[in-house]
């Protein structure tokens, strides 16, 4: 086999360091470029387009031939001093010593900028009980370990600095010290216990809850699927009904059990309102996929499973009316949405929290429309009702259509999703 | 131990290469279905340098997407097709591209090719083997690897498009075609590719245990083993203990999708279709594959932790600093990765008991990696710092090491997880901590042992060019995302259009992107030093970094068994770097104790009372006092 002389063949090696290169980075690159500079009309003329994904790539190509030549031209350089028996022209250990602590400040600058520019565009304190201690717990994480970031970083580079190569110096045989290793061993040890503690403090708080009796929870059921979220009720009983998969048609889109009286009184929202200092257990389950009931505001989160309920209880402590004035943005709105992979429209599934005063939450909840209607009551053979409002709560306006219109517009809801 | 026999092996240049009497090989035999571990070494390497590009260039297209969202690029259209109908991604292929380019990245690049190429490589050289335990299962190994990669780049080409329900592919969305269209014949494929991808990571991985525990050279203890090896040891260790879980867990997911079983569907309505899977949980799907999913991420970062010990004291001219400190801590890691899965699951509505158990055993693991840090860092104190583009490799590594792990101290707190779950605040701190800080110790490697592996010398100046571009443009990158997590964004989101509060991201996706593309574009030296270097670069020399370690007493010119007459003896430990007495700086392992008298120390001769004996005399005679160290 004449493969070494295969090997060997310049013009192959050549053409297959091309062939790697450009087939494969460089390519996706110039699309960024390319693309961007081409936002172009319908119906789309490739030509134009083409030619600037080829102005790029010669652009490219171009940067690689610039720093080709600084390169040839310093390798000529060395060579040169070598030839005259001069020391090395340039010292490429300290330039990346010097490099280092550059990166270092500007680094340390950039850091700054992180935290204060972007830092600033995160978001408000929290509106829930747990979460203040969430964030507090936070900030304290942050502290400490942006003291060590920084401290660690200044060392490495530092010490990369002052300990560059020089032919004078021997470097210091240091094979260990057990009483450092021992103090860099307990040290972070303590720290992490004590974060450890009061992490676990904080978890058990927040899933291991002792029911108020004077001040029992509003429960909310959040049912998951693709690509949308459905809010119930509980209704007067204070008990959301059951439920069960198999139960689920066009008509019934959770599959209420009606024969269980709990479900009777449940109601539909499309927001999902909540009074302020009063505590909320939510009940999430999921009818199809993995999602994730997540609302950032209140530093809650917890998957939605399908198959299994689960359950956070938390307590908003801030209305929105009182967040709007905080972040000073009268549009603000506390959102919910789905952090959990669950298909292609995974981007788009929120709906909007509102905190409001207990007064207002009896109005607005008085409001909702009831889930069970004729068509349901006909299925699972319940005495039908003539006029459904009677059936509603007794707020509930006496306009029998509006009802009507609000509670089919509530399944209708569940519609383009059972399309799929 | 002050044994007086020589080894000739510094000088040993000549050989015929058919000297053991093997067959003469063909290309096939050497190039293809080669049996040699320097081979199959450099066979992970390219094959996981090219799916790097490759899932690069997908990181790329999303990252397109992300930042210009409203954008149409109808060049996309050219070469994805469907996929980018109008010059616009859509939101299927989207997550198929974040599927693909995680499954590529931690899979394939990380694992196979970090640990397939440097375990290959450095075992049975640094240990003074002539090849693996197993040759064959090694080119087994191998080959099983690229026929998953084979079979991962094939979803590319059919109709449903790629597996699409993000790396981790939880059931239900990757079970059931219907949810996404990735989880039709695409996400097969996956599993497919997994399944033989986890036989190579076996075969591989009980190789280089069974090489390391029982092959050694003379001479070679345990304690007198490189970082490098010990890492690899230990990752190997991990692999085999995990790996075969994940295969258990994909093979019951194949049953569910095609043979009607229910082990993690239960109670599922596509629309209204009620599905006829009872009694599965997904959580459980969750549990099987972050038991190897969370080993995983340390049999990533392992080996490139070891690669940066070794390379950090070459290169500093000293001892790493607390070589048992070192080990223990990786031992520790080995053990508490096995114990911390959970904490990929806080929020899953797995019992909060358990929540609070695994956030203790999560926090306890950044001891260990509390310890390598700054054993890093007391490595440099007072060295003599060579710069060579590994040396800035292994920096950049420790950086990406400190400045990730400390993110990880928020997101094992299952407190703060609860709201940092599954947000951009996740992709920062694996990207960083894993992603970069394991790519950086792969690049390390792959300039340090370049000499090994091609017989040439990169050009350093590309590599300088190469890093610092890198290092600066990960930070870039990486660094914004973490703001985006802390402002509630969550990952995996095709555009950040639909919500008010995310646009104000936009701008900084805009800059991420363009960080990327010149990242991207910076591999293109390091590609082009790496092949233009296999074939011109400047011949190496025998030891061209001054290193103790063994490999470097190997000829230049490879030969199948790595040395030409006898296998070296060891006769101490790998770190001698810069001891006091010594002439030059550096004592390679297979110098004995005897032709250093000047240098000795007591602890040198671990208790051995006839060897301090005869230093003690032979100072007495010499006039030398010894510190004791």
């Amino acid at each position: 086999m004449s493969l070494r002389k295969f090997i060997s063949n310049k013009t192959i090696a050549a053409l297959a360091v091309i062939v790697t290169v450009f087939a494969n980075t460089s390519a996706f690159a110039q699309e960024a470029a390319a693309g961007a500079a081409a936002t172009a009309a319908k119906p789309i003329d490739m030509f134009p387009i083409y030619k600037s994904v080829a102005f790029y790539t010669l652009l490219f190509l171009l940067v690689c031939l610039f720093i080709a030549i600084i390169g040839k031209a310093l390798t000529v350089y060395e060579l040169t001093r070598e030839a005259q028996d001069k020391p090395e022209g340039i010292n490429w250990n300290t330039i990346n010593a010097v490099l280092f602590i550059l990166f270092l400040i500007v680094g340390l600058g950039g850091v700054y900028f992180e935290y204060t520019v972007h830092g600033s565009m995160i978001l408000p304190e929290a509106a829930s009980e747990h979460g203040k201690k969430i964030d507090q717990m936070f900030n304290i994480t942050l502290i400490l370990t942006t003291i060590v970031f920084i401290g660690t970083h200044i060392v490495l580079f530092v010490f990369s600095y002052i300990y560059k190569h020089s032919g004078k110096r021997k470097a210091y045989y240091y094979p260990h010290n057990n009483a450092l290793e021992r103090i860099w061993t307990i040290v972070p040890a303590l720290v992490l216990t004590v974060l450890v503690l009061m992490g676990f403090l904080t978890w058990r708080s927040i899933f291991y809850k002792i029911e108020d009796p004077n001040n029992k929870p509003l429960s909310i059921e959040i049912t998951s699927q693709q690509f949308s979220w459905t809010i119930r009720y509980p209704g007067a009983d204070g008990v959301v009904g059951l439920k069960n998969y198999k139960l689920i048609t066009g008509t019934n889109g959770l599959g209420m059990d009606f024969n269980d009286k709990n479900n009777l009184d449940d109601q539909m929202a499309e927001e999902m309102v909540i009074p302020v200092n009063k505590p909320v257990r939510l009940i999430l389950t999921s009818k199809d996929v993995l999602h994730s009931f997540y609302m950032p505001h209140f530093r809650v989160q917890l998957n939605t499973v399908p198959g299994m309920t689960s359950y956070f209880e938390f307590t908003p402590t801030i209305t929105t009316a009182d967040m709007q004035a905080k972040v000073n943005d009268p549009a603000f709105k506390f959102l919910f949405l789905c952090s959990k992979i669950c298909g292609s429209g995974h981007y788009n599934m929120q709906k909007v929290v509102r905190v409001v005063s207990q007064a207002e939450y009896d109005a607005w909840i008085a409001e909702q429309p009831l889930i069970i209607n004729n068509d349901l009551r006909k299925e699972f053979n319940l005495p039908l009702v003539a006029d459904p409002a009677s059936g509603a709560t007794p707020a509930a306006p006496a306009d029998s259509t509006a009802t009507a219109g609000k509670d089919s517009s509530a399944v209708a809801m569940n519609k383009p999703a059972l399309k799929k | 131990m002050s044994t007086i026999t020589l080894h000739d092996t510094h000088n040993n240049d000549h050989h015929d290469g058919h000297d053991h009497g093997h067959h003469k090989e063909t290309f096939i035999t050497k190039y293809i279905f080669s049996q040699d571990h320097k081979m199959i070494a450099k066979q992970f390497l390219i094959t996981g340098i090219v799916m790097a590009v490759i899932a690069m260039g997908l990181s790329i297209l999303f990252r397109l997407q992300l930042a210009w969202p409203d954008k149409s690029f109808p060049i996309l259209e050219t070469f994805l097709g469907k996929w980018a109908e109008g010059g616009r991604i859509k939101p299927d292929f989207y997550l198929a591209l974040v599927t693909i380019h995680g499954t590529i990245m931690v899979f394939f690049v990380l694992t196979a090719g970090l640990s397939g190429t440097f375990s290959n490589l450095l075992i049975p050289l640094q240990l003074g083997v002539r090849d693996m335990a197993s040759p064959f299962m090694n080119m087994l190994s191998y080959w099983l690897f690229f026929v998953a990669c084979v079979i991962m780049m094939a979803s590319f080409f059919i109709e449903t498009g790629p597996a699409s329900a993000g790396w981790t592919v939880y059931p239900p969305l990757s079970a059931i075609p219907k949810a996404i269209s990735g989880s039709a014949m695409g996400m097969t494929l996956w599993l497919v590719s997994m399944v033989l991808f986890v036989a190579s990571q076996l075969m591989g991985g009980i190789n280089y245990i069974s090489t390391v525990l029982n092959m050694r050279t003379k001479g070679m203890d345990l304690w007198k083993m490189p970082l490098t090896i010990w890492a690899f040891f230990l990752t190997a260790i991990l692999g085999v203990l995990s790996f075969p879980v994940l295969v258990a867990g994909v093979v019951l997911l194949i049953f569910d999708r095609s043979f009607g079983t229910s082990f993690y569907l239960s109670d599922i309505v596509m629309g209204t279709q009620v599905l006829p899977n009872e009694g599965g949980s997904p959580i459980l799907w969750q549990h099987l594959f972050w038991f190897l999913g969370h080993p995983e991420v340390y049999i990533v970062i392992m080996p490139a932790l070891g690669i940066s010990s070794e390379v950090i004291s070459v290169n500093s001219r000293k001892p790493i600093f607390g070589y048992h400190a070192m080990v223990y801590s990786l031992i520790g890691i080995t053990v508490l990765s096995f114990i911390v899965w959970g904490h990929h699951m806080f929020v899953t509505g797995m019992n909060p008991l358990l929540g609070g158990v695994f956030m203790i055993t999560t926090l306890i693991i950044a001891v260990p990696s509390a310890v390598k840090t700054f054993n890093y860092l007391a490595t440099l104190w007072r060295g003599n710092i060579r710069f060579t583009p590994a040396m800035l490799c292994a920096i950049g590594m420790v950086s990406f090491f400190i400045s990730g792990g400390l993110t990880g101290i928020f997101l094992g707190n299952a407190s703060l997880d609860i709201n940092l779950h599954d947000t951009y605040f996740v992709v920062a701190h694996f990207h960083l901590v894993m992603g970069s800080a394991a790519i950086f110790g792969m690049l390390a490697g792959v300039y340090h042992w370049f000499p090994k592996m091609f017989g040439r010398m990169m050009n350093a100046k590309l590599g300088y060019l190469h890093f610092w571009l890198t290092f600066i443009c990960a930070y870039l990158v990486f660094f914004p995302l973490h703001f985006l997590g802390l402002d509630g964004v969550p990952r995996r989101y095709y555009a950040f259009t639909e919500f008010e509060f995310m646009q104000k991201w936009v701008t900084v996706n805009v800059f991420v992107t363009w960080a990327a593309i010149v990242a991207a574009l910076a591999q293109v030296a390091f590609l082009f030093n790496f092949f233009y270097s296999i074939f011109k670069g400047k011949k190496a020399t025998q030891n061209p970094w001054e290193s103790n370690t063994l490999e470097w007493t190997t000829p230049v010119e490879h030969i199948h068994g790595n040395w030409p007459g006898e296998i070296p003896t060891v006769h101490r430990w790998p770190y001698d770097y810069s001891k006091p007495g010594a002439e030059e700086d550096f004592i390679p392992q297979t110098v004995p104790y005897s032709q250093t008298m000047h240098s000795n120390m007591p602890h040198d001769f671990e208790g051995n009372a006839e060897s301090e004996r005869i230093q003690r005399e032979w100072d007495a005679a010499n006039g030398i006092v010894r510190e004791q160290h």
